[in-house]
C-alpha cells in the first residue's frame, strides 16, 4: 500500500510540487517578505524652509523632492498621486507639518513614530485614513482578492468541468465559434464577480465606514481590467488541468503569492528586493494600488495611470494567451497532434 | 480534408492518424452511405474512437481524406454522457437545438417529437444528472440528432446501458438511418453490431474486415472448433463453458466439434491472425 501510494504520488507532479515546493515557497516568502516594519519611506519637503527641514530629517526619510516654491496643495497632490509616503510642509516661521499617507498603513505607522520622536519639531497629520484603521486599507485589497478567487478558482473549475464531463468535445463539434464559447463561458463569471465586488464594496463601506472618495467609474474600469487578467489566469489554469482537483491545486499556486506578495498584507517596501519583484508581476498588486487610491485617496486616472497601464498590459497578455490555448481545445483541426 | 459532393457517401479514405509514436489508424477507408448504419467494432485501442473523432474533425489525419458535412449538418454523441448534468432534459435539448440555429416554435415542436420518440416526455424536467445511464445516453443521442443532421456519429452509444434501453436506443438509431441520415457508431456489443447494415472490424488501427454481416461471414475462411480444452491455447478463447479455437488453414483435428462462427468468433479469430502472424497455427 505504501509503495503504491509513493508510486502514485511520484506521478502526480502537482501534488508533489505542493508537498515539496510549497514549504520552500512559504519559508522564502515568510523569511523575506513577512515584515511589517518599514525602515525607510519616500518623502517630499516643500515650503520656504524646505531645504533646512529636509537636511534635518533622519535617514528614515528618503527625501526625493525638496521644493521651496511648492505649496501645501502641491504636497497633497504628491500624496494623492502616491509619489511619496509623507510630505513635510514648511512655513515661514511655524512648525512644519508632516502630511502622512494613511492609505499606506504600515509606512504611515512608521512615519508617525518617527515624527513623534522629533518631540514636536514636526506636527503629524494623517490623511485619507486618520485613525490608521486596518479595515480601511484591507477592504479595498480584499475586493481584489475576491475577484482573484472568482476569476481563477471558480472560472477554472467551471471550464474544467466541461472537460471532465466530456461536453467540451460536444461544444467543439457544434457549429459555435470558439470565441462565442469562450465568451459564453466567461461572461457569467465576469458578471458574478462584478456583483460580488459591488456587494463587498458597499458592505465594507457600511460595516467598516470605509470611505469612497474617488470616482466610481475609475474604480469600475480598474476592476474590469483586473477581472480580465484574473479570468485569463482561470482560463489558462483550465487548459493545463484535466480535473477540478488539478485546477484547484494550480489555482492555489497562483493565489498564494497574490495574497502574500501583492502588498495586501505585508508592505512591498518592507520586503527584501529578492522577493519584492514577484509582487510587481502580480495583477493584484496593481489593482490594490488602484482600489486603495480611488477609495481612500480619491485618486483619478491622472494619478493612477501607471497601475492602469501595467494592469492593462497584463490583462491583454494573460487573457489573449489563455484564450488562444483554450481555443486550441475547441478547434482541434488547428492544434498540433497529441 | 475534402468537401462532400452531392450523392457521395461520407467517410474516410486511406486515413492514417498517429499520436506521438503510436499509430491509431493505418490507411483506413470506410464509407458511410446515407440511410445506412455502419457499426465499428474492435477491442480497446482498436482505433474506433479515433476513427469517429477524425470524421467529426476532432482529430486531424496525418494522411488520407475525410468526407464529412459541415458542422451544422453533423451530429455527434461523444463517449461521455453527451449532456450537461446540471441542465434538465428539455434544457439540454433546447441548448443543442439553439446551437444549431433551431429556435422558437420549430424547436419546441422538435423537442416534443424527440422526447416522445425516446419515451422521455415524463422526464423532460428532470436534471440530466438524475437520469439513469440509459436515459442519459438517449438524451445525448437526441441532442446529436435534434437538428436532423446528414451524418450522425455515435461513440459507443450503448456502452453501460441496460438491455431494455439498448433496444430503445437501437430503435432510435435505426429510425434515424431510415429517415435518410448516414449513421456511424462504434460499439463493443457484437450482437448489436450484427444488426448494422455495414460492419467495420478494427484492430490495432487497421481494418480487418468490413461489409454486411453476411459478407463478413462469407469472406471468413478457416475453421472454428469448440471443446472444453484447446489444442493451442494462444489460438483459443472462452465461449460459455467451452473454448473456441481457430484453425486458419482448415486443419482442425477430426475429433473437434466444428461450430458456425458468429461475429464474436470472427472478430476474435481475425484479431488473433493479425497478432499471431508468424506463429505456427
Amino acid at each position: 500500500m505504501i509503495v503504491k501510494e509513493f508510486r502514485e504520488l511520484l506521478r502526480d507532479r502537482r501534488t508533489l510540487g505542493l508537498l515539496v515546493g510549497l514549504p520552500l515557497i512559504l519559508l522564502v516568502i515568510f523569511g523575506y517578505a513577512a515584515n511589517f516594519y518599514v525602515d525607510h519611506v519616500s518623502a517630499a519637503v516643500v515650503g520656504p524652509q524646505a531645504a533646512q527641514v529636509a537636511a534635518s530629517l533622519p535617514d528614515f526619510f528618503e527625501v526625493e523632492t525638496v521644493d521651496a516654491d511648492a505649496t501645501e496643495a502641491d504636497a497633497r497632490d504628491l500624496l494623492r498621486d502616491d509619489e511619496v509616503d509623507v510630505a513635510v510642509v514648511t512655513t515661514g516661521g511655524g512648525t512644519p507639518t508632516a502630511l502622512i499617507d494613511g492609505s499606506n498603513l504600515f509606512a504611515a505607522q512608521s512615519i508617525l513614530g518617527a515624527v513623534n520622536a522629533t518631540a514636536g519639531k514636526i506636527e503629524p497629520e494623517v490623511l485619507y485614513n486618520p485613525d490608521l484603521t486596518t479595515a480601511w486599507v484591507m477592504v479595498p485589497a480584499i475586493i481584489g482578492l475576491i475577484l482573484t478567487f472568482i476569476g481563477t478558482i471558480v472560472t477554472s473549475i467551471g471550464l474544467v468541468r466541461e472537460r471532465e464531463a466530456g461536453t467540451l468535445e460536444q461544444l467543439a463539434v457544434m457549429p459555435i465559434k470558439p470565441g462565442t464559447v469562450i465568451l459564453g463561458k466567461i461572461a457569467p463569471y465576469f458578471l458574478l464577480a462584478a456583483i460580488d465586488m459591488a456587494v463587498v464594496t458597499v458592505l465594507g463601506m457600511l460595516l467598516f465606514d470605509v470611505p469612497f472618495n474617488g470616482n466610481v467609474l475609475v474604480f469600475a474600469l480598474g476592476a474590469a481590467i483586473f477581472l480580465f487578467a484574473v479570468l485569463g489566469i482561470g482560463v489558462f489554469i483550465s487548459t493545463i488541468s484535466q480535473t477540478a482537483g488539478q485546477a484547484i491545486q494550480s489555482a492555489f499556486f497562483v493565489l498564494l503569492p497574490q495574497i502574500l506578495l501583492s502588498g495586501m498584507i505585508f508592505p512591498l517596501d518592507a520586503m527584501a528586493a529578492g522577493v519584492r519583484w514577484i509582487g510587481y508581476i502580480l495583477p493584484l498588486t496593481y489593482f490594490t494600488k488602484i482600489s486603495q487610491g480611488v477609495m481612500l485617496r480619491g485618486a483619478g486616472i491622472d494619478s493612477l495611470w501607471p497601475s492602469f497601464v501595467v494592469l492593462t498590459v497584463m490583462a491583454v497578455v494573460i487573457f489573449t494567451a489563455a484564450t488562444l490555448r483554450f481555443r486550441r481545445d475547441l478547434a482541434p483541426e488547428r492544434k498540433a497532434r497529441a | 480534408m475534402t468537401a462532400h459532393g452531392a450523392g457521395m457517401p461520407f467517410g474516410v479514405e486511406d486515413v492514417s492518424v498517429t499520436f506521438g509514436d503510436t499509430t491509431a489508424l493505418r490507411a483506413v477507408t470506410v464509407e458511410v452511405p446515407a440511410g445506412t448504419v455502419v457499426a465499428v467494432v474492435g477491442g480497446d485501442g482498436a482505433g474506433k474512437t479515433t476513427l469517429l473523432r477524425t470524421l467529426v474533425r476532432e482529430v486531424s489525419p496525418d494522411a488520407g481524406n475525410v468526407s464529412a458535412p459541415a458542422k451544422a449538418e453533423l451530429g455527434f454523441l461523444p463517449a461521455s454522457s453527451g449532456s450537461w448534468a446540471a441542465l434538465t432534459v428539455a434544457q439540454n435539448l433546447d441548448f443543442a437545438a439553439g446551437a444549431y440555429g433551431l429556435t422558437g416554435a420549430a424547436r419546441d415542436e422538435r423537442r416534443t417529437e424527440l422526447l416522445a420518440a425516446a419515451d422521455l416526455t415524463a422526464a423532460k424536467d428532470r436534471l440530466a444528472s438524475q437520469l439513469s445511464g440509459g436515459m442519459r445516453r438517449k438524451l445525448g443521442f437526441l441532442m446529436a440528432i435534434v437538428h436532423r443532421p446528414r451524418l450522425v456519429v455515435l461513440d459507443e452509444p450503448s456502452t453501460g446501458v441496460d438491455p431494455v434501453s439498448r433496444i430503445d436506443l437501437w430503435r432510435l438509431i435505426a429510425q434515424e438511418a431510415a429517415s435518410g441520415a448516414a449513421v456511424i457508431m462504434s460499439t463493443t456489443y457484437l450482437d448489436e453490431a450484427e444488426r448494422a447494415g455495414h460492419l467495420v472490424v478494427l484492430d490495432g488501427g487497421e481494418v480487418l474486415v468490413q461489409g454486411s454481416y453476411d459478407e463478413v461471414r462469407a469472406t471468413f475462411s478457416g475453421t472454428v472448433t469448440s471443446a472444453p480444452t484447446p489444442v493451442r491455447e494462444e489460438w483459443s478463447w472462452r465461449r460459455g463453458h467451452d473454448r473456441h479455437e481457430y484453425w486458419p488453414d482448415d486443419d482442425a483435428p477430426a475429433d473437434r466439434e466444428v461450430v458456425a462462427p458468429d461475429l464474436e468468433d470472427i472478430v476474435i479469430a481475425l484479431s488473433l491472425v493479425r497478432r499471431l502472424a508468424g506463429v505456427s497455427a
